[in-house]
């Protein structure tokens, strides 16, 4: 026996695993600087804990941290044409979406579920930038539309999680015929009188914004989301100018009268099954593991 | 003077030739005169043949084609008392988007259009046919009214898109063209769109949005200019011409895909060689169209439009 014939073959396998580990030990406060512990990130609700940050939070988590004790039944989304002007630039679109659905483990960019908030009824939908961007194709279009239906079948409150660079290019014309599409089940919600709440996170851009992340009966932000119509290099690249710091974030949404609130996630559980409870009309639930307010001296 | 588009130049040189023969001829000679009939016919043969195969690309040029009829042309040619009103009751007035109230054919309508301008003060004066929230704003108001009143309202389309500017987002651009599509959805009364130039993006659906869409011949509709799409997805703004391929966005692909419901033939050599040709067609495309949707109440006429818009894309 020789040295050869000792060698083990490494596997296919081995080079392609996820090592999901190694690289998300350490997250990087991109405000500070600041490096935080992955585990105590994700205990924060992904919130750096020093700066107050808002990181992006995936659709699973998303439905996990707002839904009662994290429990939620995912709605099944229709299926829809895919790569339906068989777009192709540097590459096929075919073969980008593949990516997308390997990479993140989901169909495409929106996910609805139904479930308890504070002990009622609601369906929300997740909009997750890290398929595509959140682009809005005829998949997220049809998913949007599909979570306001149930809603309004289900006579739940819907709130829509938005996070999304705009249209998806690649399916051209139909991406923007989401817009109006979508318009069509919000005013479907309406005529069921059920709330429509829109929470805008970071990013929320372009088609999205034009159409239903705009539309919500109420409009709350996470602190420091970038929210607008054109991208901040557009408008940078047509006027020639610098932007104002803070231009088109939450907070300055919010002071142009554009948005309800700006909520902490930390607080956004409570405050979304509190606008609820109040539009629905049902009764107020005392908060859990709180003492009661002492009454005014 | 005519403007030729570069791809037009065959033609141009035909046209260049038959001028100067008809400046020898004016003395007199049959001989020449048959010549300029023969040539006269070779340019307008070439003339049909180039417009009969026109490239995504060319398209696009001839939509943006300077002399092509604009909002204003549109709306002398279709209109009797057109009587455009401003303002958005906010923030302010956005000539982007003119609209108001006239007549049809005899019946009253609601008129809304993107303006892009043909002179460079106008063009400024008009923003280049680019709204500001306070256009949108302007639409949205005046639909509620064309609901109110149960008149039918008529859209004509021709823009590059909304203006991306600070003052825009600081006043809810988004917001208002949500606004604006919401607005169409809501109308009681039947609408008609066409798009008779460009049909930009989320800054056209907003006025878009309608029972019946119709579409120009030679006219471009997209979800992004192919400038645009050509320096996000190639990061090469040199690609334009392949994206405006790719992107599917002459009214052939979009009929094709249900977006639109028919197509408005144009003069042989576009909108722009026959102006007043290409108005007429356009006027008697919306009388077919309205004349279709004509006894529907509001509950009907907004139960199709839903309908039509949620079946997009379903059955491709």
């Amino acid at each position: 026996m020789n040295w050869i014939s000792n060698v083990v073959r490494p596997k296919i396998r081995d080079f392609l695993a996820r090592r999901d580990v190694p690289e998300n030990l350490w997250v990087k406060c991109p405000e500070t600087g600041q490096m935080v512990f992955h585990k105590d990130l994700e205990a924060n609700l992904y919130v750096i804990p020093g700066s107050g940050y808002h990181m992006r939070m995936d659709a699973t988590k998303r439905l996990k941290a707002t839904f009662d004790d994290g429990a939620y039944a995912e709605v099944a989304l229709p299926e829809v044409t895919i790569d339906p002007l068989k777009f192709r630039d540097e590459r096929r679109y075919a073969d980008r979406l593949k990516d997308a659905r390997t990479k993140t483990g989901m169909q495409d960019a929106v996910k609805v579920a139904t479930g308890l908030l504070e002990a009622l009824p609601v369906t929300i939908a997740v909009q997750d930038f890290g398929f595509m961007g959140g682009s809005l194709g005829m998949a997220a279009g049809e998913a949007v539309v599909k979570g306001l239906q149930t809603a309004a079948e289900k006579g739940t409150p819907f709130i829509m999680f938005a996070a999304s660079g705009g249209a998806r290019m690649q399916e051209g014309i139909l991406s923007l015929m989401q817009m109006p599409r979508t318009t069509v089940a919000i005013q479907e919600l309406r005529e069921a009188k059920k709330p429509y709440i829109v929470v805008l996170t970071n990013p929320t851009t372009g088609g999205v914004t034009a159409s239903y992340a705009m539309l919500g009966d109420i409009q709350i932000a996470e602190p420091g989301a970038l929210i607008g119509f054109a991208g901040p290099r557009v408008i940078e690249q047509t006027i020639r100018e610098k932007l104002p710091d803070g231009f088109q974030r939450a907070e300055y949404l919010r002071e142009h009268g554009m948005i309800d609130m700006v909520i902490h996630r930390h607080q956004m559980r409570e405050t979304l099954g509190r606008l609820c409870r109040i539009l629905v009309k049902a009764p107020a639930v005392p908060p859990k593991g709180r003492l009661p307010r002492p009454a005014a001296a | 003077m005519r403007s030729y588009l570069d791809f037009e130049k065959p033609v141009a040189e035909l046209e260049a030739k038959v001028e100067e023969l008809r400046a020898l001829s004016s003395g007199d000679g049959v001989a020449i005169a048959d010549d300029v009939t023969r040539l006269e016919a070779k340019a307008a043969d070439a003339l049909a043949q180039l417009y009969s195969t026109l490239t995504p690309w060319q398209k696009t040029l001839v939509a943006r084609h300077p002399a092509r009829p604009h909002f204003g042309d549109f709306a002398k040619g279709l209109f009797e008392e057109f009587t455009p009103m401003a303002g958005d009751r906010k923030y302010g007035e956005d000539e982007a988007i003119i609209g108001g109230f006239a007549r049809f054919r005899g019946e009253p309508v609601c008129v809304i259009g993107h303006e892009k301008g043909s002179t460079t003060e106008t063009r400024i004066r008009h923003n280049f046919g680019m709204a500001r929230p306070e256009g949108y704003r302007k639409a949205a108001r005046l639909m509620e009214l064309a609901d109110r009143f149960n008149v039918p309202m008529i859209a004509l389309v021709d823009t590059a898109g909304a203006y991306p500017g600070i003052g825009a987002e600081e006043r809810g651009q988004a917001e208002a063209i949500a606004r604006s599509t919401d607005a169409c959805l809501a109308l009681g009364a039947p609408n008609v769109a066409v798009v008779i130039g460009e049909g930009g993006s989320g800054g056209a659906i907003a006025i878009a949005t309608a029972n019946k869409v119709l579409m120009l011949e030679h006219a471009i509709y997209s979800v992004i200019s192919p400038e645009g799409a050509a320096s996000i997805l190639w990061r090469d703004t040199a690609k334009a011409q392949e994206a405006a391929t790719n992107m599917k966005i002459t009214a052939q692909d979009l009929v094709r895909f249900g977006v639109v419901d028919s197509i408005i033939k144009e003069p042989t050599g576009g909108a722009h060689r026959d102006p007043k040709a290409a108005i007429a067609a356009t006027g008697d495309a919306i009388a077919e169209a309205l004349s279709g949707m004509a006894g529907m109440d509001a509950a009907a006429v907004r139960k199709a439009r839903r309908a039509k818009f949620l079946a997009i894309g379903r059955t491709l």
